[in-house]
C-alpha cells in the first residue's frame, strides 16, 4: 500500500473539510448572488468587489487576518470565547471558516451568472400565474439556473481541495483535525519523503483533471464561470 | 573630499548595476531562528567588507531540498549540523568549509507575563490548550523540542495539544499571537543582550535534548565566490561573535 494510515486520514479529511464548505457556501452564497444579480442597489458594486476579494488576496493575507482575527485576542476570537467555544484556530471548524471566505467567489459568481442569464421575463410570467416570491425562486429560478449550481458546487468543492496558503497559516498541521492532503505533500516533500509525496500528488493531478473535465465537459451547460 | 555616508551608498549601487551585480553578493539560506542575528551580522558584515548578503529564512528540511534542485544559496546556515554534513557527502559543498557558527539554545515561551515559570512547572501541569512546537521532521528546533517532551515522560500528555508550525518563527508565530499559550522556540527569538525580550519563558536545560549545534557550509554554487569566503571568514570572527552570543547561543 504506497498510502500509510496518515495519508488515508488527510484524503478524509479533505473530502469531509471540502464537503462541508461548499454546502455552507450554497447555503450562504445563494442568497448573496441572487441579490448581486437582481439588485439596482449602489452596494451592488462594492459587495461584489468584497465577495471577488478572495480570487486576487494571496491565502497568506487570508491566513494572517484570520489568524489573529480568530486568536483569543481578535474579534472572532472574542465572540467565540464567549459563547464558551474556545478559540478557532487550529480546529476544524476553523478551517470550515476560512475555506468558506476562500472560496466564496468560487460559489457566488457562478450563481450570479445563472440568475443573471434568466432575466425578468420568467418571473414576470411566474409573478402574473401568481407565485409567490418564494414559490418562483424554487420552482422557476432553481431548475433554470441548475448549470450554475451544478458549476458553483464543484468549483467550490476543488478549489478547497486546492487550498494550502490558509490551512498551513491557522491549522496547525494536525492529524485528523487540520492536516490536510496539500499540507501532507509538503511534509512529504520537506522530510524527503519523495515517494508518498508522489503518490499523494498524483491523486491529486488526476483529481484535478477529473474535476476540470466534468466542467468543461458538460457540453450543452449554458452558464458557465467567467 | 570626505564621502558621505549616502553618497558612498548611492555609488555603491551604481558600481552594483555597473558591474556584474553577482561579484559582491552572497546569497544565503538561513535557518529560521537565526533570522534576527544574521540580520544584525548583514549590516556590520555590508559596511566592513562591501559585499552584500541576500538572505532567505526557512527550514532547514526545506533549504535541504530547495539546494538539492538548483536553488542558487552560496552559503548555507542551517539549524544542525547533520544536513550540511549530508549536502557535504553528496558533494554539494565546498569541501571543508563547514564549520559550527552557534550551538542554539531552546525555550519554552508564552507571550504572557509570568505564564512560563523558571522550571517549566507549566509543562507538567498541564492547564493550556495548546502547544507549539516546529515540524519535527523539518525543524531541528522542533526536534530538539521532542526529546524534551520525551525526557519528561510528557509526550503522551501533550500529544492531543501540540500544533506544528512549518518552521520555528511560525511556532512563534502561533505564541505570539495567543493562538498558542506555549511553545518551543529559539532563545535567540525572544532574547536580546541577556534577557527575555518579552513574555515569560524557561530556558531548557541543554542536558534534555540533543545539543543543536548549528554548522555553516559553503555550496558548490559558492565556490568562486569572493563575496562567500568573505561571510565564512567574518562569521568566525570577535564581530559576529559578539553577536551570536547576544542573542543567547553558546560558540
Amino acid at each position: 500500500m504506497p498510502l500509510d494510515a496518515s495519508d488515508l486520514s488527510a484524503i478524509w479529511l479533505t473530502v469531509k473539510l471540502a464537503s462541508l464548505t461548499t454546502l455552507l457556501l450554497l447555503v450562504i452564497g445563494t442568497p448573496i448572488a441572487w441579490w448581486l444579480a437582481r439588485t439596482r442597489s449602489r452596494l451592488r458594486g462594492p459587495v461584489g468587489a468584497v465577495v471577488a476579494l478572495p480570487l486576487v488576496l494571496p491565502p497568506t493575507v487570508i491566513g494572517f487576518y484570520l489568524l489573529l482575527a480568530m486568536g483569543p485576542n481578535g474579534f472572532i476570537g472574542h465572540a467565540t470565547q464567549a459563547l464558551g467555544l474556545g478559540t478557532l484556530t487550529f480546529s476544524f471548524a476553523g478551517l470550515v471558516i476560512g475555506s468558506a471566505i476562500y472560496s466564496l467567489p468560487f460559489v457566488v459568481q457562478p450563481l450570479q451568472n445563472a440568475f443573471t442569464a434568466i432575466g425578468d421575463r420568467p418571473l414576470e410570467v411566474a409573478a402574473t400565474l401568481r407565485a409567490s416570491p418564494w414559490d418562483c425562486f424554487f420552482t422557476v429560478v432553481m431548475p433554470l439556473a441548475r448549470p450554475g449550481f451544478v458549476t458553483a458546487s464543484i468549483l467550490g468543492f476543488a478549489h478547497t481541495v486546492g487550498e494550502f496558503g490558509v490551512v498551513l497559516m491557522i491549522g496547525g498541521n494536525i492529524p485528523d483535525k487540520t492536516r490536510v492532503v496539500s499540507v501532507q505533500i509538503y511534509d512529504h516533500v520537506e522530510a524527503m519523503e519523495y515517494g508518498q509525496a508522489h503518490w499523494l500528488a498524483g491523486a491529486m493531478l488526476v483529481f484535478s483533471f477529473l474535476v476540470l473535465l466534468a466542467l468543461y465537459g458538460r457540453g450543452h451547460a449554458k452558464a458557465r464561470w467567467s | 573630499m570626505p564621502v558621505s555616508p549616502p553618497r558612498l551608498a548611492l555609488l555603491g549601487l551604481f558600481a552594483a548595476l555597473a558591474f556584474n551585480a553577482q561579484a559582491d553578493e552572497v546569497q544565503v539560506a538561513v535557518a529560521a531562528n537565526f533570522t534576527a542575528p544574521i540580520q544584525a551580522i548583514a549590516k556590520d558584515f555590508e559596511a566592513d567588507t562591501g559585499h552584500k548578503l541576500v538572505a532567505a529564512y526557512g527550514a532547514t528540511g526545506q533549504f535541504y531540498t530547495q539546494i538539492k534542485n538548483g536553488a542558487p544559496f552560496e552559503v548555507f546556515l542551517a539549524a544542525d549540523d547533520t544536513t550540511p554534513a549530508k549536502l557535504e557527502s553528496e558533494g554539494d559543498t565546498v569541501k571543508g568549509s563547514r564549520f559550527t557558527y552557534a550551538v542554539g539554545t531552546l525555550a519554552l515561551w508564552s507571550a504572557k507575563d509570568g505564564y512560563v515559570d523558571s522550571k517549566g512547572e507549566v509543562l507538567k501541569a498541564n492547564q493550556y490548550q495548546h502547544l507549539s512546537i516546529a515540524n519535527p521532521k523539518a525543524a531541528p528546533y522542533g526536534l530538539a523540542a521532542t526529546q524534551v517532551l520525551d525526557k519528561l515522560k510528557l509526550t503522551e500528555a501533550t500529544k492531543a495539544k501540540i500544533v506544528e508550525g512549518q518552521n520555528i518563527t511560525q511556532a512563534y508565530q502561533f505564541v505570539s499571537t495567543g493562538n498558542a499559550e506555549l511553545g518551543f522556540v529559539a532563545l535567540s527569538q525572544i532574547f536580546k543582550d541577556g534577557k527575555v525580550t518579552s513574555g515569560s519563558a524557561w530556558i531548557v536545560p541543554a542536558n534534555l535534548h540533543d545539543p543543536i549545534k548549528q554548522d555553516a557550509v559553503i555550496l558548490d554554487k559558492g565556490k568562486d565566490s569572493a563575496a562567500a569566503k568573505a561571510l565564512v571568514q567574518y562569521l568566525k570572527g570577535p564581530k559576529a561573535a559578539a553577536i551570536i552570543k547576544s542573542y543567547g547561543y553558546e560558540l
